[in-house]
C-alpha cells in the first residue's frame, strides 16, 4: 500500500521524566510497551507455578508441595497466565501496532489508555498476593466453581476483586481499541483495506466488552453467595451450582476466542512477509474471525457435557462446536494457500508462525474430538482436555506472540532480533514444548485426573516425560528475554524503516525504531 | 467548533489514571478486609472510595475544560459517541447476567429441582413453584407485587424519560429555560425513583419477610433491582452534573455530547426497568 508520509518533528517526550513519565503517559507505544514488560512478568510467574505443578507431578506420591498448595498453584498459574500474561500482550501489541497500522496519531483515549494498563499492578498485587494471606489463594481452580469456591478463604475474595478490576481495564481497553479502529484511520483506510491484526484486534476487543460484564456479573454472585447469604448457587435455597458454569462459560468460551483471534491476526502478518506475496483470502479471513465470533456465544455448555444436561442441550451444542471447525478450516487453509508457492524464507517470526500452524492446528483437531459428547463424557476433567488447551494457548496464542515478537522488535527497538539465538529459542521451545504436552494426551485418555496431585503407577513414565519437557520449556524462555534485552541495548545490526524484505503496511513506513510520535499528519493511503 | 482542529486531540500526560488505580486497589482490598474482618478494612475500603471520588472530580473536571475550551473536535466527538455506546452495550451484557440467571433458574433448575430424583429422593414435596425460597425454606414470606410502588415506579422513570427529552430540545433551540426546568423534574423524578425503591426495601424486610437472605427469589430480586437502583443512582448523578454545567452556562446547541452521553444512560437505565417489571415483580 503507498503512503505519503510528512516529515517526522519532534521525537522526544515531553511531560515528566523517570518513573514518572511512565506513570503518567498517555503515549501508546509507553504504554504498549508496558503492557508488554507486564506480561512477561506474569509469564514468568505463572510460569514458575507451572514448573512447581510440574515437579510435583514427576513422580507418584506426594514429594514437593503439600495437596492445598498444588490446587492454589493450578487456579493462579490459569489465572495468571490468562489474565495476566496473554490478555496484556496482546493489549500491549494492540497499543503499539494498531496506530502504527492505521496511521494514528495515537489511540482515540490516551489518558484512559495509560488507566486500562496502570489497573492491571494493582489487580495483579491481588491476585498474587492471596498467596500469602491467611488459607492461601483461592484452590478452586481458574474457573473458581462453586461450592468449592464458594468455600474458600479470604484469597478467594482477592482473586474475586482482581477479576473485577481486570475487568474494568479490559473493558477500558476493549472500548478504546474498538474506536480507535473504527473512527481514527487514515483516510484512504477503508475497512477493507484494514491490516488483519487490526481486523482480529476489533473482533476480539467487541468479545471483551460482550462477555467480560458476564464474568464480572458471575464472580459478583459467588460474592454475595459467600458474604451476604444470598443463594444463587445453593440447591437448598432453590439456586444451582450449575448455573455458576453456564454464566461463566458464557463468558469464557468467547474468552478463548479473545485469546486466539489476535493470534490469527499476527500470523496473517507474518506469513505473507515472508512468502513474498499477499495474504490468500482476505475478504474470507475477515469474515472467516467474524464467523467464528459469533459461533463463540453459541457453545458455551461444551465444557459442561458431564453436568447432566439434557440430551438435546448436549446435542445443540456438540454440533455448533463442531461448526466453528470451519472458519478456523477457512483460516489454516488460506495461510498455507499464502505459503503455496511462495518464495519462502524462514527467519525467527516466520519459524513461530509456521509452527503455530503446525502445532495450532493439533489443538485444533483434539478440540474437535472434545466437543464431541460422547468422547468428552470420557475424557472430561482429564490430561487429555489439559493437553488440548495448551496446544491452542501456548502453540498457539503464545507461539504467535513469539513470532510477533520477533517480527516487530525492529520496530519497536531500532535492531534487528539476533537471528542465530532466536532460531535456538524457537527450536528449543517447539521441542520441549511437545516433550511435555503430548505425553498428556496419552495421560488423559489412560484416564489420568486432572488438578490432582498425586496419581497411579502406571501413569509415571509419561508424566516424568512431560516434567522434563516443562522444565526445558521453562528455560527456553530465558532465550527470548536475551533476545529482546540484547535489542533493546541496542546491540545487533540496526533496522532498516522496513525491516523485512516484503513487509507490507503503514507501520514499515515510519524510521525503526518508531519514533515517539507518528502520524501527527494523517498518512494518505491509496 | 473550532474548524482547524483537523488535528486529533491527545492529552498531555496525566496524574489521574493513577491515583484511579490506588483507588480501586484499596476499595478491593478494604473491601476483602472487611469482609473477612481482617485488619482495618472499613477504612482502607472507605479511604480507597475518597480516591477515587478526587480522581472522579479531577479527571471529569480536566475533561469538562478541554471540552468547553474547544479543544476536542467533530472526531473527537465521534469517538466519545462510539465510546459511550459501546459502554452501554457492555452494561447490557453486564444486567444480561443476571437476567439470563433469573431466566435459568425460573425456566430450567427450580423444575428440575422439583421433579424426578431430585424430588423423590432430596427435596421430598417440593413443588417448585415461583416465588420460591428453595426446598428448605424454613420461613414464608411475601412476594413484591407489581401493582403498587413498582407500577408507580415505572410511571415515574417513563415520565423522566419524557422530561429529558424536553430538556434536550431545548438545549438544542437554545431555551435555556427549558433546559434548566426539564433536567430539574428528571433529577426529581430520579431521586423519587430512589425513594420509593428503598421505601419498598423497607417495606419487604419488615412486613414481607422478604430478605436477601430469602432463597433463590430474594437472591435475584435483590441483585437484579439493587443493581438497577445503583445505575439510577449513577444516573441521577451524571444529571446532577449536568444540571451544575447548565448553570455555569456550558453546552451549546452544537456542542453538548456529555449532555447526550446521559440522557442516552438515562434511557438505557429506564428500558432495563421495564424489563425488570415485567419479569421480576408482574409476571
Amino acid at each position: 500500500m503507498a503512503a505519503v508520509i510528512p516529515d517526522q518533528s519532534h521525537d522526544h517526550p515531553h511531560g515528566p521524566s523517570g518513573l514518572m513519565r511512565w506513570i503518567t503517559t498517555t503515549n501508546h507505544k509507553d504504554i504498549g510497551t508496558m503492557y508488554l514488560i507486564f506480561s512477561f512478568i506474569m509469564f514468568l510467574a505463572g510460569g514458575v507455578m507451572a514448573l512447581a505443578i510440574r515437579a510435583e507431578l514427576f513422580q507418584p506420591g506426594l514429594q514437593v508441595v503439600a495437596p492445598e498448595f498444588f490446587n492454589q498453584l493450578t487456579s493462579l498459574h490459569g489465572l495468571v497466565m490468562v489474565f495476566g500474561a496473554i490478555m496484556p500482550a496482546f493489549v500491549g501489541f494492540a497499543n503499539w501496532q494498531i496506530p502504527l497500522m492505521i496511521g494514528a496519531s495515537d489511540m482515540a483515549f490516551a489518558r484512559m489508555n495509560n488507566w486500562s494498563f496502570w489497573l492491571l499492578p494493582p489487580a495483579a498485587i491481588l491476585l498474587i498476593g492471596s498467596f500469602f494471606v491467611p488459607g492461601g489463594a483461592t484452590g478452586a481452580g481458574w474457573t473458581l466453581y462453586p461450592p468449592l469456591s464458594i468455600q474458600m478463604g479470604m484469597g478467594m475474595d482477592m482473586a474475586i476483586f482482581a477479576i473485577h478490576i481486570m475487568g474494568v481495564s479490559s473493558i477500558m481497553g476493549a472500548i478504546n481499541i474498538v474506536v480507535t479502529i473504527l473512527n481514527m484511520r487514515a483516510p484512504g483506510m477503508t475497512m477493507m483495506k484494514l491490516p488483519l491484526f487490526c481486523w482480529t484486534w476489533l473482533i476480539t476487543a467487541y468479545l471483551l466488552i460482550a462477555v467480560m460484564p458476564v464474568l464480572a456479573g458471575a464472580v459478583t454472585m459467588l460474592l454475595t453467595d459467600r458474604h451476604f447469604g444470598t443463594s444463587f448457587f445453593n440447591a437448598a435455597g432453590g439456586g444451582d451450582p450449575v448455573l455458576y458454569q453456564h454464566v461463566f462459560w458464557f463468558f469464557g468460551h468467547p474468552e478463548v476466542y479473545i485469546l486466539i483471534l489476535p493470534a490469527f491476526g499476527i500470523i496473517s502478518q507474518i506469513i505473507p512477509t515472508f512468502a513474498r506475496k499477499p495474504l490468500f483470502g482476505y475478504a474470507s479471513m475477515v469474515y472467516a474471525t467474524a464467523s467464528i465470533a459469533v459461533l463463540s456465544f453459541i457453545v458455551w455448555a461444551h465444557h459442561m457435557f458431564t453436568t447432566g444436561m439434557p440430551v438435546t442441550g448436549q446435542l445443540f451444542f456438540m454440533y455448533a462446536t463442531m461448526l466453528i471447525a470451519v472458519p478456523t478450516g477457512v483460516k489454516v487453509f488460506n495461510w498455507v494457500a499464502t505459503m503455496w508457492r511462495g518464495s519462502m524464507s524462514f527467519e525467527s517470526p516466520m519459524l513461530w508462525a509456521t509452527g503455530f500452524i503446525f502445532v495450532f492446528t493439533m489443538g485444533g483437531f483434539t478440540g474437535l474430538i472434545c466437543a464431541i459428547a460422547p468422547i468428552d463424557i470420557q475424557i472430561h476433567d482429564t490430561y487429555y482436555v489439559v493437553a488440548h488447551f495448551h496446544y491452542v494457548m501456548v502453540a498457539g496464542s503464545l507461539f504467535a506472540l513469539f513470532g510477533g515478537a520477533y517480527y516487530w522488535l525492529p520496530k519497536w527497538t531500532g535492531r534487528m532480533p539476533d537471528e542465530r539465538i532466536g532460531k535456538l529459542h524457537f527450536w528449543c521451545s517447539m521441542v520441549s514444548f511437545n516433550i511435555t504436552f503430548f505425553p498428556l494426551h496419552f495421560l488423559g485418555l489412560a484416564g489420568m485426573p486432572r488438578r490432582v496431585p498425586d496419581y497411579a503407577l502406571q501413569f509415571a513414565d509419561f508424566n516424568a516425560i512431560a516434567t522434563v519437557g516443562a522444565f526445558g520449556f521453562g528455560l527456553s524462555q530465558l532465550i527470548f528475554l536475551w533476545v529482546i534485552v540484547k535489542a533493546a541495548r541496542g546491540e545487533g545490526q540496526p533496522a532498516a524503516a522496513r525491516a523485512w524484505e516484503n513487509a507490507d503496511g503503514l507501520e514499515w513506513t515510519v524510521p525503526s525504531p518508531a519514533p515517539h510520535h507518528t502520524f501527527e499528519e494523517a498518512p494518505v493511503v491509496r | 467548533m473550532n474548524p482547524s482542529l483537523d488535528k486529533y486531540f491527545v492529552p498531555e500526560p496525566s496524574k489521574y489514571p493513577i491515583f484511579g488505580s490506588i483507588a480501586l486497589l484499596l476499595f478491593g482490598a478494604g473491601a476483602v478486609m472487611w469482609l473477612n474482618e481482617v485488619g482495618p478494612g472499613p477504612i482502607v475500603f472507605f479511604l480507597g472510595i475518597a480516591v477515587l471520588i478526587y480522581m472522579l472530580f479531577g479527571w471529569f473536571g480536566q475533561v469538562v475544560r478541554e471540552s468547553e475550551g474547544g479543544k476536542y473536535g467533530k472526531r473527537v466527538d465521534a469517538s466519545f459517541r462510539w465510546s459511550m455506546g459501546w459502554f452501554i452495550f457492555s452494561e447490557v451484557m453486564f444486567f444480561a447476567a443476571f437476567f439470563g440467571a433469573l431466566f435459568y433458574i425460573r425456566v430450567l433448575s427450580v423444575p428440575w429441582l422439583a421433579s424426578g430424583d431430585n424430588e423423590a429422593l432430596l427435596w421430598q414435596g417440593f413443588t417448585g413453584n415461583w416465588p420460591t425460597a428453595g426446598p428448605t425454606a424454613a420461613e414464608t414470606f411475601t412476594p413484591m407485587g407489581a401493582w403498587g410502588i413498582p407500577a408507580l415506579n415505572t410511571l415515574i422513570l417513563l415520565t423522566s424519560g419524557a422530561t429529558l427529552t424536553w430538556a434536550h430540545h431545548g438545549l438544542i433551540k437554545g431555551r435555556r429555560d427549558q433546559l434548566r426546568n426539564g433536567l430539574l423534574m428528571t433529577i426529581l423524578l430520579g431521586l423519587t425513583f430512589l425513594g420509593f425503591q428503598i421505601y419498598e426495601y423497607f417495606h419487604a424486610y419488615a412486613d414481607l419477610n422478604l430478605r436477601l437472605t430469602t432463597g433463590i427469589y430474594g437472591s435475584t430480586f435483590f441483585m437484579l433491582t439493587g443493581f438497577h437502583g445503583l445505575h439510577v443512582t449513577i444516573g441521577a448523578i451524571m444529571l446532577t452534573v449536568m444540571f451544575f454545567r447548565v448553570q455555569a452556562g456550558h453546552f451549546r446547541p452544537d456542542h453538548h455530547f456529555a449532555f447526550e452521553a446521559t440522557a442516552w444512560y438515562w434511557h438505557f437505565v429506564d428500558v432495563v426497568w421495564l424489563i425488570l417489571f415485567v419479569v421480576v415483580y408482574w409476571l
